[in-house]
C-alpha cells in the first residue's frame, strides 16, 4: 500500500518532471484535463460565453466525442444516464445565462440521486461580472443548493487544479454533481501550465469516513442474534461497486433483501434472496414485513419518505443497523441502533466475516406467502390481463421474455416508472436507470441517450409515458443526428396517469388537468427520420416489441394501454408500510 | 468522525425535544460562496439564524463561523452534519450556552447634552459596564460587551434619554472545553486520517476547566 509519504514524493517527482510547461489557452488546458481524466464523451450545447472552449473542441474531435443535444436539460440528463450505466463521471457543457439555468433540474436530480457529474458552464468576461451583461446569470449561487461543489474560474491558471478537484469530488465518497463556471477571459487567456496532476486529497473533505470495527462487531452481534433479520439495499451498493460483496453477505447470512428503486439490479432479480421492491408501490411482503422483522439492516439507502411511509409507524419493533458512506444520512430519518459509517465495499466484507452462516427458512417463507397473495391479487391480473385493454405490466412481461433481463431499462416518471421498476427483470447491475429522488418527468429520453453511450453494447429501452415524453421530445433530434440506438417505448394511457390515480383515490375522481392529449408520436418520430410504430391491440404487441428490439438503430413504439389502470400495491401517503393496499 | 462523541455527551444533558439556544462553531476554508452554502442549509429548512459571525480562527487561513439558532438537539445535530458535509468545511461543533463563553458587542449613540444634564444616565452606564468610545459635543457613543440580556437591558434603560442609534454585533463564542484546532488540522492534512479519530475530545473534561 502507498503511504502518504510516497504519494507526496511521487507528486513532487511529477512536478519536477513537468518543467517543460505547456503553453496554451485556458480552453486547451481544460480539454487536456478532461482527456487526462479519461473523458471520452461530452454532452453539450454551445453559446456565446463558451465559444472559446467550443473553438478549441473543434481541434479535439478525434479525442473527445461531443454530442450536440437539443436543450441543455437534455444534455445534463444524458450525462446522468452516461454516468449511471458506465460508472464514470458524466460531463456536460453549457453556455452562460439560459444555458446554465437549463442545467438546474438535472443538477438537482443528480444531487439527490448521487450521480457523479462535472458540468462546465461558460460565463461572461470577468470584468463584466455583476453588470447584468448579456447572458449573465449568477450560476454559482443558483446552483449552490443542487451541487456537491461548485466554483467560478476567472483566471486560467486555476483551471487544472479546479478541474482535478471537480473530478475527485464528483466521483469520490457519496458522488454528486459539480459545476465549474469559467469566465470567457479565462478560456482565452494564454498561460504556461504544468502537467495535469489528478487530485486525491482535499484537506477539508473526507470522502470516506474511517471504518470503525467496533460498530461492525455490534452490527454482527445483532444480526447473529436475530430471528427475523431483513436487509434493505439502495444505490449505495451500486455506487460503491460492492455488488459482489453485498451478494456474499446476504448469501452467507441467508437474509432476505429488498431494494429501493435506486438499488434495483444490484443483485439479479431472480436471486432467491431478492424479495422485491420497497416503498409506496413496492411489493407486499417487503412492506408488511418491515414492521415484523426484528433487525433491519439498511445498506446504502437513505430512508426516503416514499420508502418508509409514515415514519412513526415504521419498523418500530426492529433494531435498525444503517450502513452509509454519508454520516449525515445516519439517524436523519430513522434512528439507528448501530450506525456503520463507511464505504460498503470495505464494511460489507468485514461484516460477512463476522456473521454466522444461516438460512432463515421460516422467515423467508413468510415473504413467499405474501408474494403469493400479491401474485394472485395484483401481479397475475397485471401481467396476464383478461380484459381487452392492454396493461403496462404485460408490456414489461413481454420485454422480459424477449430480452431475458439483459437490457438496460431507462424510465421516466409516473405510473410506467413504477410498473417498470416492479416488473422489469435485471440480470446485471447498472441496468435500471430512473429518476428516483427528484422524480423528474422528461428525464427518460435524454437519459436513455446517455445510457447508450455509457453502455454501447447493451440494448437500451427508454420506457416513457405520454406526459413525460412531451417534456423533452426535442432530444429525438439528438438521436437523429448522432444515431444513438435507443428503443423508445411510449406507454400511452392518454392521462397523466399517476396524478390521475391519486385524484381517483384521494380527490373523489376530480380529474383536474390530467387529461393530456398527444401528437401523433409515430409521425413525430418519422419527422426525425426515426422508425416508428404504434400498437393498440394485444395481438400485435409481441411482434411490435420484437421488431423494436431487433431493429438495428433507434426505434419508437407507442403502445396504447388502459386509460384508468392503477398501480398497486400502494402505501397511501401518510400511512404505514404495513397498511399497504392491494387494491 | 463528526459529532459522535459530542452527541453521547449531550444526550444525558439536554432535553431532546425542547428547543434551546445552540451555538454552532464551524471551522472552514476561507472561500467565496461558502457563507451562502452554509446559510442555505438553514433557510432550506426554514430555520432562522439569530446571529452569524464570520472571522479568523486561531489558525492562519482557516475561518471560523459562529451561528446561533434556537432549535432542538435533534435538529441541530442534523444541521451540523449537513454543514460538515460541505466540501470546504473542516469541522462543526455545536454547544449549548453553558458550554461556551460568549459575548456580543453593542454600541449606543446618545445625545451628549442629555447625559451631561441627567446624572441618572451616568449611573445607568456604570451599572451596565459601558465604556465611552467617542465623546463629541453633539453625541457620545458607548460600548457594552456582554450577553444579550445585558445589552438589551441598556437599550431599555436608555430609551427615555434619546437613544439616537443602536447596533449589536453577532455572537462570538469560545468553546470552554476545546483545545483549539491546531492538532485536529494535522489529521486533515494527512493523506490517510488516523484510525482512532476522536472528536471534541475535551468535552468530557468539563470539570477540569476553570470557568468564572
Amino acid at each position: 500500500m502507498e503511504t502518504a509519504q510516497d504519494t507526496i514524493q511521487q507528486t513532487e517527482a511529477k512536478a519536477e518532471a513537468s518543467k517543460t510547461l505547456f503553453k496554451g489557452t485556458g480552453s486547451q488546458v481544460l480539454l487536456n484535463g478532461l482527456i487526462e481524466e479519461g473523458v471520452t464523451t461530452i454532452f453539450g450545447y454551445p453559446g456565446g460565453a463558451i465559444m472559446p472552449i467550443y473553438d478549441t473542441l473543434y481541434d479535439y474531435a478525434d479525442k473527445l466525442e461531443h454530442i450536440l443535444v437539443r436543450h441543455e436539460q437534455g444534455g445534463i440528463h444524458a450525462a446522468q444516464g452516461f454516468a449511471r450505466t458506465s460508472g464514470k463521471v458524466g460531463v456536460c457543457f453549457a453556455t452562460s445565462g439560459p444555458g446554465a439555468t437549463n442545467l438546474v433540474t438535472g443538477l438537482a436530480d443528480a444531487q439527490i440521486d448521487s450521480t457523479p457529474l462535472v458540468c462546465i458552464t461558460g460565463q461572461v468576461f470577468a470584468h463584466l461580472l455583476g453588470t447584468d451583461a448579456f447572458q449573465e446569470t449568477d450560476v454559482i449561487n443558483i446552483t449552490t443548493p443542487v451541487t456537491k461543489w461548485n466554483y467560478q474560474v476567472t483566471d486560467a491558471k486555476e483551471i487544472p487544479e479546479v478541474l482535478a478537484k471537480a473530478f475527485y469530488i464528483a466521483k469520490s465518497g457519496r458522488p454528486g454533481p459539480v459545476l465549474i463556471d469559467i469566465t470567457k477571459n479565462a478560456q482565452l487567456q494564454v498561460e504556461e501550465f504544468p502537467d495535469y496532476i489528478k487530485c486525491n486529497h482535499i484537506r477539508s473533505y473526507r470522502p470516506k469516513p474511517t471504518v470503525r470495527v467496533e460498530y461492525i462487531e455490534q452490527a454482527a452481534a445483532l444480526i447473529n442474534a436475530a430471528k427475523k433479520p431483513f436487509v434493505l439495499f439502495g444505490q449505495g451498493v451500486i455506487l460503491g461497486k460492492a455488488e459482489a460483496e453485498f451478494k456474499a453477505f446476504i448469501e452467507k447470512s441467508g437474509i432476505p433483501a429488498a431494494w429501493t428503486i435506486m438499488g434495483d439490479g444490484a443483485i439479479p432479480t431472480s436471486h432467491p434472496l431478492n424479495v422485491g421492491m420497497l416503498g409506496m408501490h413496492g411489493n407486499y411482503g417487503p412492506n408488511v414485513l418491515t414492521n415484523e422483522c426484528d433487525v433491519l439492516i439498511a445498506i446504502g439507502m437513505r430512508f426516503d419518505d416514499r420508502v418508509t411511509g409514515r415514519l412513526d409507524k415504521y419498523a418500530k419493533q426492529a433494531k435498525v443497523i444503517h450502513f452509509d458512506i454519508d454520516p449525515a444520512e445516519i439517524d436523519k430519518n430513522v434512528k439507528a441502533e448501530v450506525g456503520v459509517w463507511g464505504d460498503c465495499k470495505e464494511t460489507l466484507p468485514l461484516l460477512t466475516n463476522l456473521v454466522n452462516e444461516s438460512k432463515h427458512e421460516e422467515w423467508l417463507a413468510k415473504f413467499k406467502d405474501y408474494n403469493q397473495q400479491e401474485i394472485d391479487q395484483v401481479i397475475t391480473p397485471e401481467l396476464h390481463p383478461t380484459s381487452d385493454e392492454m396493461t403496462m405490466g404485460e408490456v414489461l412481461r413481454n420485454i422480459n421474455e424477449i430480452c431475458g433481463g439483459d437490457a438496460i431499462i431507462v424510465t421516466d416518471v409516473g405510473q410506467h416508472q413504477m410498473v417498470a421498476c416492479r416488473y422489469a427483470k435485471f440480470n446485471n447491475t447498472r441496468s435500471n436507470i430512473t429518476s428516483g429522488g427528484l422524480g423528474t418527468m422528461g428525464f427518460g429520453l435524454p437519459a436513455a441517450i446517455g445510457a447508450k453511450y455509457g453502455a454501447p453494447d447493451k440494448t437500451v429501452i427508454a420506457i416513457i409515458g405520454d406526459g413525460g415524453f412531451q417534456m423533452t421530445p426535442q432530444e429525438l433530434g439528438t438521436i437523429m443526428q448522432f444515431g444513438a440506438a435507443v428503443k423508445i417505448l411510449i406507454l400511452n394511457n392518454r392521462f397523466l396517469g399517476m396524478v390521475r390515480q391519486w385524484q381517483q383515490l384521494f380527490h373523489d375522481k376530480r380529474y383536474s388537468f390530467v387529461n393530456i392529449t398527444s401528437p401523433d408520436f409515430v409521425a413525430l418520430a418519422k419527422a426525425y427520420y426515426i422508425e416508428a410504430d404504434k400498437v393498440d391491440e394485444r395481438i400485435n404487441l409481441r411482434k411490435a416489441l420484437e421488431t423494436m428490439i431487433n431493429h438495428e438503430g433507434s426505434y419508437l413504439l407507442e403502445v396504447m394501454v388502459g386509460r384508468e389502470n392503477n398501480v398497486f400495491p400502494m402505501v397511501p401517503q401518510g400511512m404505514s408500510v404495513s397498511e399497504i393496499r392491494l387494491k | 468522525m463528526s459529532t459522535e462523541n459530542t452527541i453521547e455527551h449531550k444526550i444525558d444533558k439536554a432535553d431532546l425535544d425542547g428547543k434551546q439556544e445552540y451555538t454552532i462553531t464551524v471551522y472552514a476554508e476561507n472561500r467565496i460562496g461558502l457563507l451562502n452554502r452554509i446559510a442555505i442549509i438553514f433557510s432550506k429548512r426554514k430555520i432562522n439564524i439569530e446571529s452569524l459571525n464570520s472571522s479568523a480562527s486561531e489558525i492562519d487561513g482557516i475561518h471560523r463561523f459562529n451561528i446561533v439558532i434556537t432549535e432542538s438537539y435533534e435538529v441541530v445535530r442534523k444541521l451540523a452534519r449537513q454543514i460538515e458535509k460541505q466540501i470546504e468545511v473542516l469541522k462543526v461543533y455545536f454547544n449549548t450556552n453553558d458550554e461556551i463563553i460568549w459575548q456580543e458587542l453593542a454600541l449606543y449613540k446618545v445625545s451628549t447634552d442629555e447625559i451631561a444634564e441627567k446624572v441618572t444616565v451616568e449611573r445607568l452606564l456604570r451599572q451596565y459596564g459601558a465604556s465611552a468610545v467617542v465623546i463629541r459635543k453633539d453625541y457620545t457613543v458607548f460600548a457594552v460587551t456582554g450577553h444579550r440580556e445585558e445589552t438589551d437591558a441598556l437599550v431599555k434603560a436608555l430609551e427615555p434619554y434619546e437613544l439616537i442609534e443602536f447596533v449589536r454585533s453577532a455572537r462570538v463564542a469560545i468553546i470552554k472545553d476545546s483545545a483549539g484546532f491546531h492538532e485536529k488540522l494535522k489529521e486533515f492534512e494527512a493523506f490517510e486520517p488516523g484510525e482512532e479519530l476522536v472528536e471534541n475530545e475535551f468535552l468530557d473534561k468539563g470539570e477540569k476547566i476553570f470557568t468564572m
